[in-house]
């Protein structure tokens, strides 16, 4: 099995364990480290070859059938599936693929549950090097998760219970006697490709051993389930997990996965918007995250998603209630050096998340970064023209190469413009569709882009303004760029639904910012433009909306994926008005309220 | 009072002593009482000490009775904060918050010494803050902006709003609009020594506070203000004599400021006195533009 083999050609090879017999395939070249990719159920190896083919470009991988499957022997009593029996044929093909260097396991469903008793158990002590665990969790910590969730008597707890087994009917069915054997062996394995296409939208193809895989495979959760979960036992590794976790996961909830942090030294997560087979829909993705983690604990640098994808142990919440809701996420803000942008930009900082505040005023944008750091975030800042769609190329790609796909994108960046419509000049019309709209567009594109490549189940924020629902005669210009923007937003989260990209639109009112300082009021000189600037200052001071409020706002709308997030009592009052009796909301538009001083 | 000419008054070098010793008394209590405080110990009982400690000075009267805030209350968040009725708030006198590590306070006294009244505001912590460290640091360009602003005698509305600006800047929150009447600033004046102590209500100084009311009431008429704040009553140049300036930053439940006595002249301003523990605190950490603040 040592000898050299070209990329992507599976060597095969028999290894014994006990009473049986392991189909064993070896990719890649020896002498690299090795990477052991264990399949759950209802599959076979087969189920990881877009993954192990190219990762044998760069590692040795080893796949097998676990026992029960593919071409592996299948034991005729539910007995022989026991964990510890699994871990012994590892154990075996550990002994004939890598007897003296650790290897890196990376498994799923089943395989992950079996992974986790092999870097649990004193038997494979110093022989995994690392370990990425997809959509299974150890059957003795989710036992503890029951048990103190039940316990706790809290009902918001206890619902979470409820959730998890709603989601695992199944496992149910499966210790029904006969039941799922005879669906398997009546054909269920000739509808399975075709289910999964339908359920999971994966194109997974007719595998020759899927009547055996799922027959046999039922004994999996006839031998474990009830002996694991009802009389867990405290287990914990010291081995680095990496956790790769598919959000829209219809078998295993991401509640179990809480606290897990209690029983690891070392753990990363990382969430990607997809269902249950991620290495069958993302094995790109799937496969760079096992790559980044492998090379990082072979000596390599920690990329800075994986460094952002750490879970660090939560600290008490102080007596603010600060949580670190957003730790682990990348934000990114533009506008960020003053107002809306600032305060959203710490907000984010505060709750844990990594920050870039991007401005057109790099001193500004520098300062905010500055004041996130002091909170305890890792906070960059960039000197960027929202409306230059090369600046934003290279802004976007520089936070692709620099610090991977972002989690949040705030488009925030905005300048006010008032005055008549028929005053306002194609220099006017150019310079405010170019930061407030085609800001916005370039930001949610590039952004967008990256999220969807990265399985980013993450949020696109556009700043749009009461005025986008809310006529006026005074600020046509404005009060176009914004309803665009909200347009924008509700086709974009149209089509990003399916990708789990929440995507919202944001309306404040009047809100005391700098904004209306550095507003351009056409058709009136300079003198006048001033004396303009002071009055609806004034009038917005008054007013006192902060913009920390809409910050609040804001972060409050990612954690509740909330559409539109509306600020301000004049916005609610708007919005009801462009609904229930637009005909007033256009007899509202005519009026024009004085800017002159007092 | 001297109230030499009619739009305030043009202090005497005599007298500039006076003001800089009651000065130099507010900060050595300040900074003493500073030294004392432990873990545990509530504003009041800090407050008590400031109080005791110029009492035992030679104090004879105050502006106002020393102020104690700890931990979020010195970013002036929550109850303390609620502006309206001018200000007037009962939160804002020394409460029960016990300090605890890492907990920035700030210490504010008023006392007058022989007739010369000072008021200053001294911001520490209790161990290490990052935020305070930088907070304390930016506060040395309000010392600068505030001067030279005076000095090129813009009105005093303008400053405030110059000082407003400089905190958005910063992304800090100009706390000292929650004080009484959004003040950035007071008039202090010279009292009659007569060697007898007097008393104070609510925590103010009876005499003192007269001095101010009756600066409001003339000022009305004269067009000028002894409280100087953004709003249309400070619409006016520098009136001559003495400022107690304060500007009070806030940023995330941590708050910071410095008063000092600005003296103010019929054509030029300086700060009172530069040997001040806030002074000497930007010149150990050697930042610049000190040479324009001193």
């Amino acid at each position: 099995m040592e000898s050299s083999i070209k990329a992507s050609a599976a060597q095969p090879l028999r290894v014994r364990s006990g009473e049986v017999e392991l189909a064993v395939r070896i990719y890649g070249e020896a002498g690299r480290p090795s990477v052991v990719l264990v399949h759950g159920y209802p599959d076979s190896n087969q189920v990881w070859h877009k993954v192990a083919a190219p990762l044998s470009g760069r590692y040795r991988v080893v796949t097998y059938d676990v026992r029960g499957a593919g071409e592996s022997s299948a034991p005729r009593h539910a007995a022989a599936y026991g964990l510890e029996h699994l871990v012994a044929d590892l154990a075996a093909v550990l002994d004939a693929v890598s007897p003296e260097h650790p290897v890196h396991l990376a498994a799923h469903d089943w395989g992950s549950i079996q992974g986790w008793e092999a870097v649990c158990t004193e038997r494979l002590k110093g022989r995994v090097a690392s370990y990425t665990s997809i959509s299974g969790p150890s059957l003795d910590h989710a036992g503890y998760w029951v048990a103190q969730r039940l316990r706790s008597g809290a009902p918001r707890k206890m619902a979470k219970v409820l959730n998890q087994l709603m989601r695992s009917w199944y496992i149910g069915a499966f210790h029904l006697p006969l039941a799922a054997p005879l669906a398997w062996r009546l054909g269920l394995d000739q509808l399975w490709p075709k289910l999964l296409e339908r359920m999971e939208g994966i194109d997974a193809g007719p595998a020759p051993s899927q009547a055996k895989d799922g027959r046999y495979g039922v004994n999996l959760y006839r031998a474990n389930f009830s002996r694991r979960l009802l009389a867990p036992r405290e287990r914990r590794t010291g081995v680095p997990v990496q956790l790769v976790v598919p959000t829209r996961d219809r078998f295993v909830s991401l509640e179990l996965l809480e606290g897990l942090d209690q029983w690891v030294d070392q753990l990363w997560r990382r969430d990607v918007a997809a269902g249950h087979w991620l290495q069958l829909s993302h094995p790109e993705l799937v496969q760079r995250y096992i790559g980044e983690f492998v090379d990082f604990i072979e000596g390599g640098e920690e990329p800075a998603g994986l460094r952002r994808a750490r879970v660090h142990a939560a600290p008490t919440a102080g007596k603010g209630g600060s949580t670190r809701r957003w730790a682990g996420k990348l934000a990114i803000v533009t506008g960020a050096g003053s107002g809306i942008g600032r305060e959203t930009l710490l907000l984010l900082a505060e709750q844990g998340a990594e920050v870039v505040a991007a401005d057109i005023d790099p001193a500004a944008a520098e300062r905010s970064a500055e004041l996130a750091r002091l909170l305890g975030a890792t906070a960059h800042a960039r000197k960027v023209d929202v409306g230059d769609a090369k600046a934003m190329e290279n802004f976007a790609g520089w936070v692709a190469t620099a610090l991977g796909a972002p989690d949040i994108v705030v488009n925030n960046a905005g300048i006010g413009m008032a005055g008549r419509f028929l005053d306002t000049g194609t220099a006017d019309w150019e310079r405010i569709l170019r930061v407030n709209l085609w800001g916005v567009i370039h930001g949610s594109r590039l952004f967008g882009r990256q999220m969807v490549a990265a399985g980013k189940p993450g949020h696109i924020v556009n700043v749009a303004s009461a005025l986008a629902f809310a006529p006026s005669r005074m600020l046509a210009a404005y009060a176009t760029t914004k309803a665009a923007v909200a347009m924008l937003s509700d086709c974009l989260r149209a089509e990003l639904e399916e990708q789990g990209i929440h995507v919202a639109s944001v309306c404040p009112g009047m809100v005391d910012t700098p904004i209306t300082a550095a507003t351009r009021f056409v058709g009136v000189d300079e003198d006048e433009q001033e004396r303009r600037r002071a009055g609806a200052g004034r009038l917005y001071a008054r007013r006192n909306l902060k913009p920390r409020a809409v910050a609040a706002a804001i972060v409050k709308a990612l954690e509740t994926r909330k559409p539109e997030v509306l600020v301000g009592a004049e916005a609610h009052g708007a919005r009801l008005l462009s609904r229930l009796s637009p005909g007033l909301s256009r007899r509202l538009a005519r009026m024009e309220v004085s800017l002159q001083a007092p | 009072m001297g109230g030499s000419s009619s739009n305030g008054w043009d202090p005497a070098i005599a007298d500039l002593d006076g003001f800089r010793a009651a000065q130099k008394l507010a900060y050595r209590c300040a900074e003493a009482v500073a030294q004392e405080l432990t873990p545990g110990i509530t504003e009041r009982e800090a407050a008590i000490l400031m109080k005791r400690w110029l009492a035992a000075s030679g104090a004879e009267d105050c502006f106002h009775q020393p102020f104690a805030w700890f931990g979020d209350r010195t970013a002036f968040e929550g109850f303390i904060g609620f502006r309206h009725l001018g200000g007037f708030n009962p939160a804002f006198y020394p409460g029960s918050r016990r300090l605890e590590e890492g907990m920035p306070f700030i210490l504010d006294c008023a006392p007058t010494l022989n007739g010369y009244t000072a008021d200053i505001g001294y911001t520490g912590c209790l161990g290490g803050n990052r935020i305070l460290d930088r907070m304390m640091d930016d506060l040395l360009e309000y010392r600068v902006l505030i001067l030279e602003l005076v000095k090129q005698r813009q009105n005093l509305s303008e400053i405030s709003r110059a000082v407003d600006r400089l905190c958005a800047r910063h992304g800090y929150e100009p706390r000292h609009k929650a004080y009484p009447f959004q003040v950035l600033a007071h008039r202090v004046d010279k009292l009659p020594a007569d060697g007898r102590k007097h008393r104070s209500v609510l925590n103010f100084g009876v005499r003192n506070l007269e001095n101010l009311v009756r600066d409001a009431v003339r000022g009305r008429h004269e067009g000028w203000s002894p409280l100087w704040n953004g709003g249309n009553a400070s619409d006016h140049p520098p009136t001559p004599g003495l400022w107690a300036v304060e500007p009070h930053l806030g940023f995330r439940g941590v708050g910071a400021k410095w008063e000092e006595l600005l003296v103010v002249t019929a054509d030029g301003a300086f700060w009172l006195d530069d040997d001040v523990p806030q002074v000497r605190r930007w010149l150990s950490r050697g930042l610049q533009p000190l040479a324009m603040a001193a």
